[in-house]
């Protein structure tokens, strides 16, 4: 394979019909479709003690259906538990609508369907609904504590429990030199995507097929989702993943439920239907993540090297758990991160509250690991009056030990097996990049190393086709929120078809181009898809040259792929254009234009015999797939001064240094971005956002002028610079990158804060609010 | 009221937001709408060549007005006006959905700044939010656009990228 694109900082393709205004969003979907709004819950937990009155919302003009849960065939069905697991005892998922308890504060009781959104909201005003509210449970601690419960038939508010050993901790524990004992505690962030989500849908009875558009990062999970609900053939039901506003985890969540009522609703009305949700809306009912209570019992010698750790720690669930307990067995399995721990043990109870959901919001059970590990090693550091950079030094697995097995389970069912790095060396380089700490009082230094499992399974596909005009199409069934899939797959097939990257066009996320997979999530798509159209175009790469070899009277092995034509190595002028050996592939009866005539029956051929031979397909495509036999660990070192002020509590980042490796680098330019922007949110739920929910389970900042998400003015410029340890187990030797630069900003914030103010920080968000209180209670 | 020069009739619902004017009732959905309370800037829109939000005005209000949009900026295939120019050469956008509000402040920021110091930059684009890019592209976009707008620019004059 050449490596003319690959590794090239390549600007995008798809700037510019997003620039001109010309993007295409599912709210920018109009077809005259009608609008709907939610009646949700004002109560976080309620028992609703009549029948919902939808009558005078129903008699508003312009108002064409209101549903509760009494008007749904599936409004009895519980929505599906997405990720089971056997440790997951007592899962529960909600209905589409509530008709009886409603468990957090959002959820949704009725769905008005009306000309236009203005009039959908004014009737959702008439519907009448009378809670009688029930006792709340906010906190994992309170949820622990079960004087409450928040399903009255699951005792103690326990969802799940899970207990991991490796080693022998309690004997390792018992003959440690030093013993120490830490409680670290991290809340719920949002995700906050800056396009809110939507659904669009479209019935034909003509055609008996269903369309929707849908703001998510899994259609082909939708689809098949729908196809069981509505009893259709999947082959009936296209779903369509348009340009996604950001997506960073909380749309990988499904089925919310506007996605089954409104290709429902659509069904039923014989109109288009769409549902666009406001941000008041994303606050309360789009599920969240983070909330984490840890114990942490270390034992280690007088250098400072670990011995053994314990970790017992409470996971904030929320009301129900769709997404199954994906995100404590994440952070179980990420605590160790890159340190060798002989003696390992982990437990979590994952546990209900009435808030909403929880599931993957980038970084996914990975920020609150590393935070954990760091902050104990510098608890370790200070207790020994070792440098902290001296004693991970001591503590890193080493650039020989791999593949290193942690021993714990992963998410995808396998155990976690670090594949290639070099931690080491990160660490050495971020030292090196960020240079001698500035002059000045309450100034400090933060560090923190981090791995991240990426590209977990089970599979992607993708489909490769040079048309007649010797452009090349390719598609993918996972969807693009802005990580520049058009670009780098591009580069990727560019490669292996030897055309220019502006001559390959790739679709993703639309299930009628492509219709396997799984979807955008856990820094999978340049691994899963970006392999997948790695192993497409290197099949139609050989397809072109076994049939250009009969045209041009050559052993295929003695042709190559290169400016856009299939050509003889060393003889350059003896080829053929790819347009033209694409005609070739499909023996034509009637040419079509396209230079087709060269494939009718009376031209010349090549070879004797039926026009498509035994095995042979027509056309110049072919699909191909990629299945990772375990996940790629790409890591990182990130490392950050700043200044507190000692009188406002004013963060003030002065120097903040990335060294991240993710194996080889697909797009230099890209990849800043990814890095650039995760450091950004890291920064914004490490010191700007907080969830504020009050002890009634109301989320009292739901909005942008409450819930500070950061401006410019609050993100300082960050150096980069890569290590590239290839991975072993997928053929490009690349790992993910999406969702690495959010973790380890807690824990450098964290470190770079206790330093400078000389107060103990062992939880997250932290703000100016919060470390005045903590200078009132430590006093220097 | 005209929008991106084109006279259009006046909305008929007075209670109709400007943004949902432009989006739903003209077609213009590069106007993209994020929070719906004027603090993400996803909305912005010119007003008589200065930056507005279209979510916090009524479209009665912008009767015999000037209004511009995204769309209005560089028309069907020609070239990018130098600030959409600007954040594809800086990877100034990844999802693009705050990237029409940010190109119109922008708009107005160098209209008003021509060559705008890192502190007006800053405050420039202090009242968008972006939660793809971390700004970094953002802030390096609004400097070339400065250059590439400069009249210096294509003349072969020192200064001159």
């Amino acid at each position: 394979m050449t490596t003319r694109w690959f590794g090239a900082p390549v600007q995008r393709v798809e700037d510019d019909r997003l620039l001109r205004g010309h993007g295409r969003f599912t709210d920018d979907i109009g077809e005259d479709a009608l609008e709907c709004c939610f009646v949700r819950s004002p109560y976080a937990h309620a028992r609703i003690i009549t029948s919902i009155d939808a009558a005078a919302a129903r008699a508003m003009p312009g108002v064409v259906a209101v549903y509760t849960a009494a008007d749904l065939p599936f409004g009895g069905v519980d929505l599906p538990l997405l990720i089971p697991h056997p440790n997951l005892t007592h899962g529960r998922t909600q209905r589409c609508l509530a008709s009886d308890i409603v468990r957090y504060s959002g959820e949704a009781v009725a769905f008005v369907v009306a000309e236009n959104r203005y009039l959908a909201e004014d009737a959702a005003e008439l519907v009448q609904v009378e809670y009688e509210p029930l006792p709340v449970v906010i906190t994992p601690e309170v949820a622990a504590r079960a004087e409450h419960l928040v399903h009255s038939d699951v005792p103690g508010n326990i969802a799940a429990e899970m207990l991991q050993e490796v080693g022998d901790v309690d004997a390792a524990m018992a003959a440690a030199p030093r013993r120490k004992r830490l409680r670290f505690r991290y809340e719920r962030g949002a995700a906050s995507p800056m396009e809110a989500r939507a659904v669009w849908a479209r019935w034909s009875s003509d055609e008996h097929r269903l369309t929707v558009y849908d703001s998510t990062q899994s259609p082909t999970s939708i689809r098949g989702g729908l196809a069981v609900l509505f009893s259709l053939p999947e082959s009936s039901v296209d779903v369509i993943a348009p340009d996604v506003g950001g997506g960073f985890g909380p749309k990988i969540m499904l089925f919310y439920p506007d996605e089954l009522l409104v290709p429902y609703a659509a069904m039923q009305l014989g109109r288009p239907v769409k549902w666009t949700e406001d941000r008041q809306e994303h606050f309360t009912a789009v599920n969240q993540e983070r909330g984490q209570v840890h114990e942490v019992e270390v034992g280690f010698d007088d250098e400072g090297r670990l011995l053994a750790l314990q970790d017992d720690f409470l996971h904030d669930g929320g009301a129900y758990t769709p997404y199954g307990i994906i995100l404590p067995i994440i952070t179980s399995a990420q605590v160790p991160g890159p340190y060798r721990i002989p003696n390992y043990r982990v437990r979590f109870r994952d546990l209900y509250t009435n808030a909403v959901p929880t599931s993957p919001y980038r970084g996914a059970g990975r920020p609150h690991a590393c935070f954990v590990m760091e902050r104990t090693l510098d608890a370790i550091a200070a207790d020994l009056g070792i440098d902290r950079i001296e004693v991970r030094r001591r503590n890193l697995i080493q650039a020989g030990d791999f593949p290193y097995d942690v021993g714990v389970a992963w998410q995808d069912g396998n155990t976690v097996v670090y594949d290639s790095g070099n931690y080491p060396v990160l660490l050495d380089k971020a030292i090196a990049l960020l240079g001698p700490k500035p002059a000045g009082d309450h100034v400090g230094m933060g560090i923190g190393i981090y791995v991240e499992g990426t590209g977990v399974g089970p599979y992607e596909g993708a489909h490769v086709q040079v048309l007649v005009s010797g452009k090349v199409v390719a598609a993918t069934g996972i969807p693009n929120q802005g990580q520049a899939h058009a670009t780098v797959w591009a580069q990727v097939v560019a490669d292996e078809l030897g055309v220019d990257v502006k001559d390959v066009e790739i679709t993703s996320g639309d299930t009628r181009r492509f219709p396997w997979g799984v979807g955008t999530f856990a820094s999978r798509g340049a691994v899963t898809a970006g392999n997948a159209m790695h192993v497409a175009a290197r099949m139609v790469a050989a397809k072109a040259r076994q049939i250009a070899a009969d045209h041009l009277e050559a052993d295929p092995a003695d042709l190559e792929l290169a400016g856009g034509r299939v050509r003889v190595k060393g003889s350059p002028d003896r080829g053929m254009p790819l347009g033209a050996v694409a005609v070739l592939s499909n023996p034509v009866r009637y040419a079509f234009g396209g230079g087709t005539e060269a494939a009718t029956q009376f031209a010349a051929k090549p070879r004797p015999g039926p026009p498509l031979q035994d095995g042979e397909q027509p056309g110049l495509e072919a699909t191909g797939y990629y299945s990772p036999p375990g996940s790629t660990w790409a890591s990182g070192c990130h490392a950050a001064y700043v200044r507190v002020d000692p009188k406002t509590f004013r963060l003030e980042i002065l120097k903040y240094v990335v060294v991240h490796d993710c194996g080889r680098v697909i797009n230099p330019l890209v990849l800043q971005g990814q890095i650039e922007g995760g450091v950004a949110q890291g920064i914004a739920g490490a010191f700007y956002e907080r969830l504020a929910y009050d002890e009634d389970g109301q989320l009292r900042n739901a909005s942008f002028m409450e819930f500070l998400m950061p401006y410019a003015t609050e993100i300082p410029a960050i150096e980069i610079d890569h290590i590239e340890t290839p991975s072993p187990l997928n053929p490009l030797g690349v790992k993910g990158a999406g969702e690495a630069g959010v973790i380890p900003v807690g824990a450098v914030i964290g470190s770079a804060i206790e330093e400078a103010l000389g107060v103990p920080i062992t939880e997250m968000p932290l703000s100016p609010l919060k470390l005045y209180e903590l200078s009132k209670a430590h006093p220097t | 009221m005209k929008v991106n020069g084109v006279s259009h009739p006046a909305p008929t619902d007075p209670r109709r937001l400007l943004s949902d004017h432009l989006r739903h009732d003209l077609g213009l959905t590069g106007t993209h709408v994020g929070c719906e309370h004027g603090v993400c800037g996803c909305c912005t829109v010119l007003l008589d060549g200065a930056p507005v939000r279209s979510c916090l005005m009524l479209a009665v209000q912008a009767e015999r007005h000037e209004v511009t949009t995204i769309e209005g900026l560089a028309r069907d295939q020609a070239p990018l006006h130098p600030v959409q120019q600007a954040f594809h050469e800086c990877h100034g956008l990844q999802c693009g959905f705050c990237t029409p509000g940010f190109v119109m402040s922008v708009v107005g920021l160098l209209a008003q700044h021509p060559s705008p110091s890192a502190q007006e930059i800053e405050e420039g684009i202090a009242g968008n939010l972006c939660r793809c890019t971390g700004y970094a592209s953002i802030r390096r976009s609004v400097l070339r656009a400065a250059a590439l707008s400069s009249p210096l620019v294509g003349k072969g004059r020192d200064g001159a990228e």
